[in-house]
């Protein structure tokens, strides 16, 4: 499988990504620069974490211009696999390419540490290896975390199982104490409607390697080529 | 011509900055400030000799697609000179 990291002006975790993909669940993987117009050579694409455009205006907000982003959609569009962490996932929602929005964390401060999720549906491109319930052990680092979408578009999301990953505590219980951010039902992740775009705040690519603390994440990282290859003709 | 886009967010969305400006009132004795909501606010100056169509129709559309996140926020124009 051959992934791409996009790479805008400011993102800071496209070698984490690049490591994660072509180290650790060895795979193809090359860098897209945020100018570049053609995604066709691609089976995923990853919108990195960082601080695209200095988060100037609202997180996100500047790099849903930069000229990729339209082959971006295109290719969400056409069922290719997108995949936001962090401020990928708030370039995506300010795209349009998810519903709702990352506000300003309750507490105002960023946050930097490790928490658990919960996998709220199995089933989808990146949770195809994971039960519901599976809890993951992987960080966040973020001050603009709090998922926020309104009460329509809440409960449509909820409906539809677009909810992917929620805070939770050790045991795996949805409380407001596993909720670091305010962030609304403590949504970490959700999926577009077709499933095939996926946005989180947490970072899978920090927790790809025991070394690091927790190898949680590289699950969602083999769940992406485990789809991909089932889909292939 | 020069207008004022002021961005807010939406009165249902949750102001954690705003809430923490107020919260921190009390110590000051203003004590009888009920709400903070922050925004931000941007002053815009067009090129001269411009139609009032054209004036408006840019301004506004810098405001509804770049300045503001209609899923979060809301805005005004303040139309100056």
């Amino acid at each position: 499988m051959k992934f791409g990291v996009v790479i805008f002006p400011g993102s800071n975790c496209e070698h984490d990504c690049y490591y994660a993909i072509e180290s650790v669940i060895g795979q193809t993987v090359e860098f897209i620069w945020h100018q570049d117009t053609s995604l066709k050579e691609f089976d995923a694409v990853i919108l990195p974490g960082g601080f695209a455009y200095g988060d100037y205006l609202r997180t996100g907000a500047l790099a849903k211009f930069s000229p990729v982003m339209k082959a971006v959609a295109d290719f969400a569009g056409k069922g290719g696999l997108v995949f936001g962490i962090c401020n990928g996932f708030q370039i995506l929602t300010e795209a349009g390419l998810l519903p709702g929005a990352l506000l300003r964390n309750v507490g105002l401060k960023y946050l930097c540490k490790f928490l658990y999720l919960r996998t709220e549906t199995a089933g989808t491109p990146y949770t195809s290896l994971m039960t519901k319930g599976q809890l993951l052990r992987i960080p966040i680092g973020h001050g603009d975390g709090n998922f926020f979408a309104d009460a329509d578009t809440l409960k449509r999301i909820e409906d539809n199982g677009q909810v992917v990953f929620r805070y939770a505590t050790a045991r795996g219980q949805i409380t407001p104490e596993a909720n670091p951010n305010g962030s609304l039902n403590n949504i970490a992740g959700i999926v577009n409607q077709q499933r095939n775009v996926l946005g989180m705040m947490p970072h899978p690519d920090r927790s790809c390697e025991d070394l690091l603390g927790s190898a949680d994440g590289k699950l969602i990282f083999e769940s992406m080529v485990h789809a991909l290859a089932l889909s292939r003709p | 011509m020069k207008a004022t886009v002021i961005v807010t967010l939406k009165p249902t969305v949750l102001d954690p900055q705003g809430m923490t400006i107020h919260r921190s009132l009390a110590s000051l004795g203003l004590s009888d400030i009920a709400d903070v909501r922050q925004g931000k606010i941007f002053h815009i100056r067009l090129k001269e000799g411009l139609s009032t169509e054209r004036t408006r129709e840019q301004v506004e559309r810098l405001a509804k697609e770049v300045l503001t996140n209609p899923v979060i926020e809301e805005y005004r124009i303040i139309w100056g000179e």
